[in-house]
């Protein structure tokens, strides 16, 4: 006799953006996987993944961050995050910033091995082909770097979308091309940056759509202020808010 | 007009002044999506294109790891062959050889065929004060030549100028120009150029070209171009100067046709440029034409530095200008601003590399690292992660600003531990909370004027994600 499949035990990875300016993505995400049917833990030991560290040349300093967050994430059967950039850095620059720590590769590894962003983790892993959810609306999707380009995520949220009632999907010029976020790139040379999200919102508006979505609170956050501040209709929100169908309240810049 | 002073350094008042500069924003907006579209299409019509990129990055994988080899092997066929190869360890090394040879042959002119190694050592300037006129026979070069700039971009050195700026230019130095001649378009512009050079072909003594390859098993040297003016620049003089870099190496010629089949594909999308020529020693008693001198000379300039560093995969670069045809960061400001001869993702790893951190040391940070360049490079050199190691040795040198280094340092101290963390981002965004209630968003904030002067800033929510989980 054969029971049930026991139900995956999924921690999930919040990320510094979604906990401080968007709970509700974090919330959203909850969601999707427990009505894919897993049982979903918030580690408390979780903080940052550490790529601000990272990327700005400071090993040390993100080795004791992913140190953290490697602890606070083992033991799971996965970890998945509302974040192609967080999940990425996880799932594939660990292993590279342990390279030489025999003690911590291990667990980096195994920690890379079971770590996943969400929407592909719903698609690739558990087999999701479409989800619940209504949203009257036209809307085009922004492919965040890390999540496109480390992880492959790019087909994945388009399916999930097509099935969400009512909404119909609109593709923008290079929706694969930066939108000039990039962590402290966008302070640290922030004239770059404006032009960059100035020629991203450009291409949103020329479609016509009402909303722009995507799977990184980063780049949301970085459309979202720019096409507020051109003064262009177009609201934001992150592609689980959509598929979750809780994309009824304020959009990103609107109010949390 | 010559690299010889790089502005680097001044990487951010070159961006300000790149993205007010119109002509430039209009030229980067007519060109961008050409290389782009081409290049894919070509891919798409090679269904083994992805695993040439793996056989190309393969193959200059092990000739770097034999490179002594290998360019020994070469040294002994051009020998053979009748010609002359020239170590250079330096620019300075190799001005200098280059000038001896011009003098020897007692040249007033010599006619330049494409070679980005001669911006590297600033060749031009320096026959110039020497007395022996430059010719630069590439329409791209020939035009910035007559601008008195460096080439903004590695294959498309004027791609910074617009077509009426070309016509104008044109009919300054042109003066027998009619002024009802139609320049409007690339052809009668490179007709036009044709015509002026064609009479400087006879008249040069030497002529000097670059490599895009150098094949060891035979001594060849291999040039690829459109216009066919590096043919005449290296047949037609009586002295031919080869002009490359030492990681240029590949070992047979197997392996150049390899690279030959990724280099034009990722460059301008077609599968072959339309000139490929090989070029071996002097002319032979037999052959039609040819140089009666043939020197070789071989620059390293700072690359075997780079072999057994985490910096050695950049030198298996074929320079094909994929990564700056994609790079986001290179649309918005163009080459020049880059401050030194490589601009782009290639440029940013390179720079450092070859004049130093201390100068070169902005680029790699000027950088989102979305990860295209790597996406599109044909030998798959992982560019973002190099520019990152150039922040880590920044970093390591205390190169960055003691204020981010420190803000790195008091941060991590934090996010090593969670409760804490949570506890100071959570005071933090309820202050900003309250700042920010009925709002939404801010369009100007202390110390994130980075960020606000273009783009608004969204409140955070009254209560973190960790907090409402907990409430639940
Ligand atoms: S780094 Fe790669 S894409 Fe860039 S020029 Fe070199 S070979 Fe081409």
């Amino acid at each position: 006799m054969t029971g049930p499949a026991p139900k995956p035990r999924v921690a999930l990875f919040v990320t510094c953006l979604v906990d401080l300016f968007r709970p509700r993505v974090g919330f959203a995400a909850v969601k999707l996987l427990e009505e894919a049917g897993c049982t979903v833990e918030v580690p408390e030991g979780q903080s940052c993944c550490g790529q601000p560290a990272y990327n700005s040349g400071d090993r040390e300093t993100a080795k004791r961050v992913a140190r953290t967050a490697i602890e606070a994430f083992e033991g799971y059967d996965w970890v998945v995050a509302p974040s192609g950039s967080c999940a990425a850095m996880v799932a594939k620059d660990y292993p590279e910033l342990f390279r030489d720590d025999p003690a911590w590769l291990p667990r980096a590894e195994a920690l890379a091995g079971r770590t996943r962003e969400i929407v592909s983790f719903l698609t690739d892993v558990l087999g999701v082909e479409r989800v619940a959810a209504t949203l009257e609306t036209t809307a085009t999707y922004h492919d965040s770097c890390s999540g496109l380009r480390s992880l492959g995520v790019k087909a994945q949220p388009r399916r999930l979308l097509a099935s969400v009632d009512g909404l119909t999907l609109t593709e923008m010029t290079d929706p694969e091309v930066c939108c000039g976020f990039g962590g402290t790139f966008c302070v640290k040379f922030s004239d770059i940056s404006t032009k960059m999200v100035g020629d991203k919102t450009g291409n949103i508006a020329a479609t016509g759509a009402d909303l722009v979505l995507a799977g990184d609170m980063g780049c949301l956050m970085n459309m979202a202020g720019k096409l507020s501040r051109e003064g262009r209709p177009q609201k934001a929100r992150h592609v689980v808010e959509v598929l979750a169908g809780m994309a009824d309240g304020p959009a990103i810049g609107e109010g949390a | 007009m010559t690299a010889h002073q790089p502005t680097s350094r001044q990487f951010k008042k070159n961006v300000t002044a790149a993205l007010a500069n119109e002509n430039l924003q209009r030229a980067m907006r007519s060109t961008q999506s050409g290389f782009v579209g081409k290049r894919a299409k070509a891919r798409d019509a090679l269904p083994e294109f992805d695993s040439l990129r793996d056989a190309a990055r393969d193959l200059k994988n092990h000739t770097l790891a034999h490179l002594d080899l290998y360019l020994e092997r070469y040294e002994t066929e051009v020998k053979a062959s009748g010609g002359h190869v020239h170590w250079a360890e330096t620019a300075g090394d190799a001005r200098r050889i280059v000038l001896d040879i011009c003098r020897a042959a007692g040249a007033k002119t010599v006619n330049k065929g494409k070679t980005m190694i001669s911006e590297e050592i600033g060749l031009n300037a320096h026959l110039e004060e020497n007395g022996v006129r430059a010719v630069e026979t590439d329409l791209g070069e020939y035009i910035i030549q007559l601008r008195g700039e460096a080439p903004s971009h590695i294959i498309a050195p004027a791609v910074h100028v617009t077509v009426p700026e070309v016509d104008a230019l044109f009919r300054k130095t042109h003066a027998h120009l009619p002024a009802d001649r139609d320049l409007s378009e690339l052809p009668t512009m490179l007709a036009e150029a044709r015509a002026v050079l064609r009479q400087k072909y006879f008249e040069a003594d030497v002529g000097v070209t670059g490599a895009n390859m150098l094949i060891a098993e035979t001594g060849q040297s291999v040039i690829v171009t459109n216009e066919g003016n590096g043919d005449l620049s290296q047949s037609l003089p009586r002295v031919h100067i080869v002009l490359a870099s030492i990681e240029k190496i590949v070992p047979t010629l197997e392996d150049a046709a390899t690279v030959l089949r990724v280099l034009a594909r990722s460059a301008t999308g077609q599968e072959m440029s339309v000139y490929t020529t090989f070029s071996r020693g002097p002319r032979r008693a037999e052959d039609p034409d040819g140089p009666e001198e043939y020197h070789v000379v071989l620059l390293d300039n700072g690359r075997t530095g780079m072999l057994g560093t985490e910096f050695q995969d950049m030198l298996r670069c074929i320079r094909c200008g994929a990564c700056m045809n994609h790079c986001p960061v290179y649309q918005a400001v163009g080459g020049h601003a880059y401050g030194w001869v490589y601009p782009g993702p290639m440029g940013a790893v390179l720079t450092p590399s070859l004049i130093g951190v201390e100068e070169g040391g902005q680029l790699p940070n000027a950088s989102t690292f979305c990860g295209r360049c790597e996406s599109v490079c044909p030998m798959r050199i992982p560019l973002p992660k190099m520019m990152r190691h150039w922040r880590e040795r920044e970093f390591e040198k205390h190169l960055a600003p003691a204020a981010s280094r420190y803000g790195l340092r008091f941060w991590g101290f934090f996010a090593a531990r969670p409760a804490l963390y949570r506890r100071a981002t959570g005071l933090a965004a309820r202050a900003l909370a309250a700042l920010g209630r009925g709002r939404g968003r801010f369009a100007a904030l202390p110390l994130a004027g980075g960020w606000t002067r273009s783009r608004d800033f969204p409140t955070p929510a009254p209560k973190t994600f960790m907090q409402q989980w907990k409430e639940r």
